[in-house]
């Protein structure tokens, strides 16, 4: 039997628009988000001071994403709405980071298979525990899928080569100032100058706050935990460049698209 | 179920406003407090009342308190009832009147500001916040006229004035703006003519916390729903601080402090401290 004229297959249409998010979100810098003693760290080299990358969405959740701005804002909104009418209808600890991955998790999947162009979006969405056994970070991508991290996860460009240097660094339990050196260094490529304060967006979830565990770490304050951070203060005279994100091949999520099968 | 599978299917819709009450509104009616519902007979009487909340701007801030009680009618329904809640870091509201309704604006207001301050990256100005309280309130009437009233009162601590502020409201809504001192409830007729005469401008806020405090004693002294501070039990007004540093709800022990250095006093002063004739 002869295809018809135009006939793609349905395996061609997904490897193709997979190939299309995979470059859109390989465009972008990496977001990193880890576990710190007191919770967790989300650290994102953004020059914006309006246009957040992480943000919170509930007392104990936080969320970070690379990709298309208007793309991750409106997922980032529903998730807000998702959270405040849970919490509304229930209890304020019965909003769960669980529950919005997988509300996330279905609309990623839902608009990859139903629309012409998938989300050029990674999402991370973290929890943070009573202690940290408790704490969670899921990672999602364009299709839809998500993986339960641990201990840390990094999203956007390169995110192979930042998670390989993030993992030279990374140990249980680190503080604060350790914390977010350990993620500059992932985020600084080796031999590059580290991205200044103005040029970054920090944010912790840190389990001893009062209330809303949520907090955006700027100014003055940011400062003095990079100086903290750094032993060896070698300001930048110029604000550092940003890593040419053009270089390197485009690395989206690796493996095949999340079945749900379990493999 | 079902009405959770409609507001489901519209969390990616944007209804062009970052307010919480307004999504609900459109997308899930049922959950607002507010429903315009006639009840065969008015219950304002069989349903729980706060009564008495007390507030004061001091220097670089505000301080509001609340009694315990809550009563049906003639009957204490409650000793230990909280009716002044922390709404977000620099605000607060106290409620007056049906408990169950203003514990239900007051879960719903937090909500409101949070959402807003999420959605937008910026925090509502206190105006702000006072109106979309107003708004809140005025939804209510309907069932205000059937009895079920409530009437909140607003306090925050103002970034751009590094001042406090207080906002009354009626049961159609508001807001006014209140200088220095304002009271609701069974007990503010009372509680208010402590304060006119206690009030001092640019006191400090712990000394602006004692007036308040003498202020919810005069109420419970000379109004049956208002309840005083239960000694035997260990019951002590819910106080709240509202300065540059955020909200700050004193503990009890702090709270216990105060109360008995003010019933110490009133062992040999039962009226309480006297403001100066000249």
């Amino acid at each position: 039997m002869s295809m018809p004229f135009g006939y793609a297959s349905p395996e061609q249409i997904m490897r193709d628009r997979a190939e299309y998010a995979r470059k859109g979100i390989a465009r972008g810098r990496s977001v990193v988000v880890m576990q710190y003693a007191d919770g967790i760290l989300f650290v994102a080299p953004n020059p914006s001071k309006a246009l957040h990358k992480i943000s919170e969405i509930y007392d104990r959740i936080g969320f970070a994403a690379v990709g298309r701005y208007n793309e991750f804002e409106s997922l980032r909104l529903a998730g807000i709405r998702y959270a405040d009418i849970n919490g509304y209808t229930y209890n304020r600890s019965d909003v769960t980071g669980r529950g919005l991955a997988n509300l996330y998790a279905q609309q990623l999947g839902m608009i990859f298979t139903e629309s012409i162009k998938s989300l050029e979006v990674e999402i991370v969405v973290a929890e943070v525990g009573e202690d940290p056994g408790r704490d969670q970070i899921y990672r999602l991508t364009f299709d839809g899928s998500v993986f339960d991290e641990q201990g840390m996860a990094v999203i956007g460009g390169q995110a192979e080569a930042v998670g390989s240097r993030l993992k030279e660094r990374y140990s249980e339990g680190l503080p604060l100032a350790q914390a977010l050196d350990a993620a500059l260094f992932a985020l600084t490529e080796p031999g590059g100058e580290r991205p200044s304060p103005t040029q970054l967006e920090v944010a912790v979830l840190d389990r001893n706050r009062e209330h809303r565990k949520f907090l955006r770490l700027t100014g003055p304050r940011l400062q003095r935990l990079l100086e903290e951070a750094a032993p060896a203060p070698a300001p930048p005279t110029e604000p550092a460049p940003a890593p040419a994100p053009e270089t390197g091949p485009p690395i989206g999520p690796e493996g095949e698209i999340d079945t749900g099968s379990g493999e | 179920m079902a009405s959770q599978q409609a507001w489901m299917s519209n969390l990616f819709t944007n209804t062009g406003s970052s307010s919480f009450t307004e999504f609900l509104g459109a997308h899930a009616p049922d959950l607002l407090p507010t429903r315009a519902q006639a009840l065969a007979a008015p219950v304002g009487d069989q349903i729980p009342h706060a009564t008495t909340i007390v507030a004061a701007t001091c220097a670089g801030g505000v301080v509001m308190a609340g009694d315990r009680r809550a009563t049906s009618g003639n009957m204490i329904s409650q000793r230990d009832m909280e009716k002044v809640f922390r709404t977000d870091d620099y605000s607060c509201m106290g409620i007056a009147g049906t408990a169950s309704t203003g514990i239900e604006v007051a879960r719903l207001y937090r909500v409101e500001l949070e959402h807003y301050e999420k959605m937008e990256g910026r925090s509502l100005s206190t105006e702000g916040k006072a109106n979309r309280l107003a708004a809140m309130i005025r939804g209510n009437l309907a069932m205000a006229m059937q009895g079920l009233v409530v009437v909140p009162l607003f306090a925050a601590y103002d970034p751009d004035r590094d001042a406090g502020r207080i906002f009354g409201y009626d049961v159609g809504g508001g807001p006014y703006e209140q200088r220095q001192y304002h009271s609701i409830g069974s007990g503010s007729i009372f509680a208010r003519g402590s304060l006119k005469k206690l009030y001092r401008e640019d006191a400090t806020p712990e000394d602006t916390v004692l007036t308040c405090l003498q202020a919810l004693y005069d109420a419970a002294d000379d109004d049956s729903a208002t309840g005083g501070p239960d000694v035997t039990r260990k019951i002590w007004p819910v106080v709240s601080v509202i300065t540059a540093d955020g909200f700050r709800r004193l503990s009890d022990e702090e709270v216990a402090e105060y109360v008995h250095g003010m019933l110490d006093a009133r062992m040999t002063d039962p009226d309480g401290p006297t403001a100066p004739l000249r």
